[in-house]
């Protein structure tokens, strides 16, 4: 069992007797200062575990709206070194709230696995997910992360089935993240009551906190998956925030980092809801 | 680079990882995972199936018109005063190109695996008709994911597809070429994993594909094979191919891999220039990278962002390569080298003038080599070049830039 960041927070809200709200959004999108500002808005809009999202130009897993936000971030300038840097602008003012990078391989591998993993940890970084790097690819990145320090968090989805979950289980730390559907981000929210069974199925193996995500987007929606989840990520819906006070022309209309906030109040009253909501 | 020690045989890859030396694997989302394991069983049992092969070969003969003919260029070896040409012409196959060996192949893949909805990415508009043709003849509905800007470029192959029931899906995002329309099939497969089949068109993507698409191309390769040895009563002294994706070309190499007195070719898109962006020299002009589910050469900048290519040939414009050819390229077995627009469109003219040939850009770039090549060997040697389609698709590019209306 490892001990970072993600763990003790995990550790805290099963405490509490709440799930988690897990956010996402894109490093460096619309720019490198607005984004840290959304960053730092998150916790206090009552988000519990960050996932910073590392822009790639070919997000295959993707949907439009995250697409589209990896390309504004990379068009302002975003790299991988300013998304740690932005990680580790964060952690001046936060020594708390667990980060997750969350991307895809191709620029870690160009980065050089040693020298991210080593600047990560500087960084103030406590877990990766990785889309295009499932168990088989375990070398590349999962061990030398799992050893460093970092915890390796793993998408398991519906194709995954009783068979296959103790390989993509094996490595995985801090949290499983259950992907809710077939699909790529920002598509429709899965049945509940099927996301329920997947969860329960999935505890049947792993002591590990659960997390749901793919199509959750409003405070309901947290609060009904929250109920038999340890976590809710919620994604699209935030990068949606950021894109609605954008101009045709990129300019900001309004505050994106207010507009994050207002999002992410209200589906952090939907998770503490769940557990009420599920007693009742 | 350090080059590795030479192995015994350049033809046992890839290992049960799916790799090729470094190149190569699996790196594909999770949701893909499991299918890609059914697919790789489904085609290990396949290929071991004589009922399969047979049915394969059936098809091939009876569907596509293979054997496709190995012909000696008679009149461009006189003009070109050194090393004798043949052309292997898989442009005479059914559909006009090398792709319907391969999606044959799929096809059935498909069948056997009970799959009931077939995708596939374009780049030039032939795999996508070539896919949409095999769905026909098979009757399974067919969706092409096919860049914006390709579906302009190749206005006739989208016709045809949309005639062959396929339905033809404009990708606009990144520069709306193959690359994009290869995220966007990916992004199909992620949503629809019970029913659809994912007929690549080239030998890159995850494992097995690669593998798999090698060896239902690997019948140009044996065909010429025994084609020479029965002109010629020996093996050729050079192979020259176009490598886009690398499917023709590995096709064609494959079997000739550990017969080291066969020099090999592969001519990538030289573009403009490859001091600048526009090129699609990935072996040449890349570095090793992982994209659409392989480790391989690529186009990209310093921080791993993939960058577009450019040709004036749709079928060469992708940033990636095939891994066994990166493989190939480190190992030092096949010479990889760059052919400009401009070097391409005048061999393209050149062709069409002496043999009464048009082809297709993509291989025009191989003939383009073939024309510095020959001059520069003796008259007993030989050269077989790839003429892996025809250029019908073309002849709007190749008009516009000749300033003709058509
Ligand atoms: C005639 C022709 N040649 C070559 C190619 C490039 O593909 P590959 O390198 O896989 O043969 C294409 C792709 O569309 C093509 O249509």
């Amino acid at each position: 069992m490892t001990n970072t960041r993600i763990d003790r927070r995990m550790a805290k809200l099963k405490a509490e007797g709440r799930p988690a709200l897990v956010t996402y959004f894109m490093g460096g999108d619309p720019d490198y200062d607005t984004s840290l500002s959304i960053m730092k808005a998150l916790p206090k809009a009552g988000s519990d575990v960050i996932e910073l999202g590392m822009p790639f130009s070919d997000p295959m897993a993707d949907g439009p709206a995250i697409q589209a936000a990896g390309l504004r971030a990379l068009k302002a300038g975003q790299t991988l070194k300013k998304t740690l840097a932005m990680a580790a602008d964060f952690r001046k003012s936060d020594d708390e709230t667990p980060i997750v990078m969350m991307g895809y391989y191709n620029p870690i591998y160009i980065y050089g696995v040693e020298r991210f993993l080593a600047d990560a940890i500087q960084s103030g970084i406590d877990g990766l997910i990785v889309v295009d790097l499932p168990p088989e690819m375990d070398d590349e990145l999962c061990i030398p992360a799992v050893r460093a320090g970092i915890n390796f968090i793993r998408l398991a989805t519906p194709t995954t089935d009783d068979k296959r979950l103790p390989k993509v289980l094996e490595n995985t730390s801090g949290f499983v993240y259950y992907v809710s559907m077939t699909g790529i981000t920002g598509s429709a929210l899965a049945d509940t009551g099927k996301v329920g069974d997947a969860v329960r199925r999935i505890k049947g193996h792993t002591h590990l906190p659960v997390c749901v995500g793919f199509g959750v987007k409003t405070a309901e929606q947290a609060r009904a998956i929250g109920a038999s989840a340890d976590g809710v990520v919620v994604g699209t819906a935030i990068v949606n925030a950021v894109a609605n006070v954008l101009g045709p022309n990129g300019e900001m209309t309004a505050d994106p980092a207010e507009a994050v906030a207002t999002l992410v109040s209200g589906l952090a009253q939907g998770v503490r809801q769940a557990r009420l909501a599920a007693a009742e | 680079m350090n080059q590795p020690v030479a192995p015994n045989s350049f033809r046992t890859g890839p290992d049960e990882q799916g790799m090729f030396g470094i190149f190569g694997g699996r790196f594909v989302a999770e949701t893909l995972m499991p299918l890609i394991l059914d697919l790789e069983k489904h085609w290990t049992e396949a290929r071991n199936d004589p009922a399969f092969k047979a049915e394969l070969d059936n098809l091939n003969t009876h569907y596509t018109g293979r054997p496709s003919p190995l012909y000696f260029a008679e009149r461009l070896t006189e003009h070109l005063g050194g090393a004798k040409i043949y052309f292997k012409r898989d442009e005479l196959n059914h559909t006009g190109s090398h792709k319907i060996n391969n999606c044959l192949g799929q096809i059935l893949l498909a069948r056997r695996m009970g799959k009931k909805r077939i995708i596939a990415e374009t780049g030039a508009g032939q795999h996508g008709v070539a896919s949409a043709t095999v769905a026909a003849r098979f009757g399974l509905p067919c969706i092409v994911y096919m860049g914006a800007t390709d579906v302009q470029r190749q206005a006739p192959n989208v016709f045809r597809m949309k005639l062959l029931g396929a339905e033809v899906r404009p990708v606009t995002s990144g520069h709306g070429t193959l690359k994009d329309a290869m995220n966007e099939a990916l992004r199909d497969w992620v949503t629809n994993v019970d029913d659809t089949y994912y007929i690549i068109g080239t030998a890159a993507g995850p494992h097995p594909y690669p593998e798999l698409v090698r060896e239902f191309q690997s019948v140009i390769g044996r065909e010429t094979k025994e084609q020479m040895l029965a002109v010629e009563g020996r093996l050729p002294d050079m192979l020259v191919a176009a490598v886009g994706g690398g499917s023709n070309a590995i096709g064609l190499f494959h079997p000739f891999l550990d017969d080291k007195d066969v020099r090999i070719v592969g001519v990538e898109a030289g573009g403009k220039g490859l001091s600048g962006e526009e090129h699609c020299a990935s072996l040449t002009a890349g570095s090793p990278g992982v994209l659409h589910g392989n480790r391989t050469y690529l186009l990209q900048n310093e921080d791993g962002q993939i960058k577009d290519g450019h040709s004036i040939s749709a079928g060469l414009d992708y940033p990636g390569i095939g891994p066994e050819h990166s493989w190939l390229k480190d190992s030092g077995r096949v010479e990889y080298v760059p052919i400009m627009d401009q070097e391409a469109l005048e061999a393209f003219q050149m062709l069409t003038k002496l043999e009464g040939i048009i082809p297709a850009l993509e291989p025009s770039h191989a003939l383009a080599e073939v024309i510095k090549r020959a001059p520069k060997m003796d008259k007993d040697q030989i050269i077989v070049m790839n003429l892996c389609g025809r250029g019908d698709k073309d002849i709007f590019t190749v008009g516009k830039i000749l300033g003709v209306e058509l």
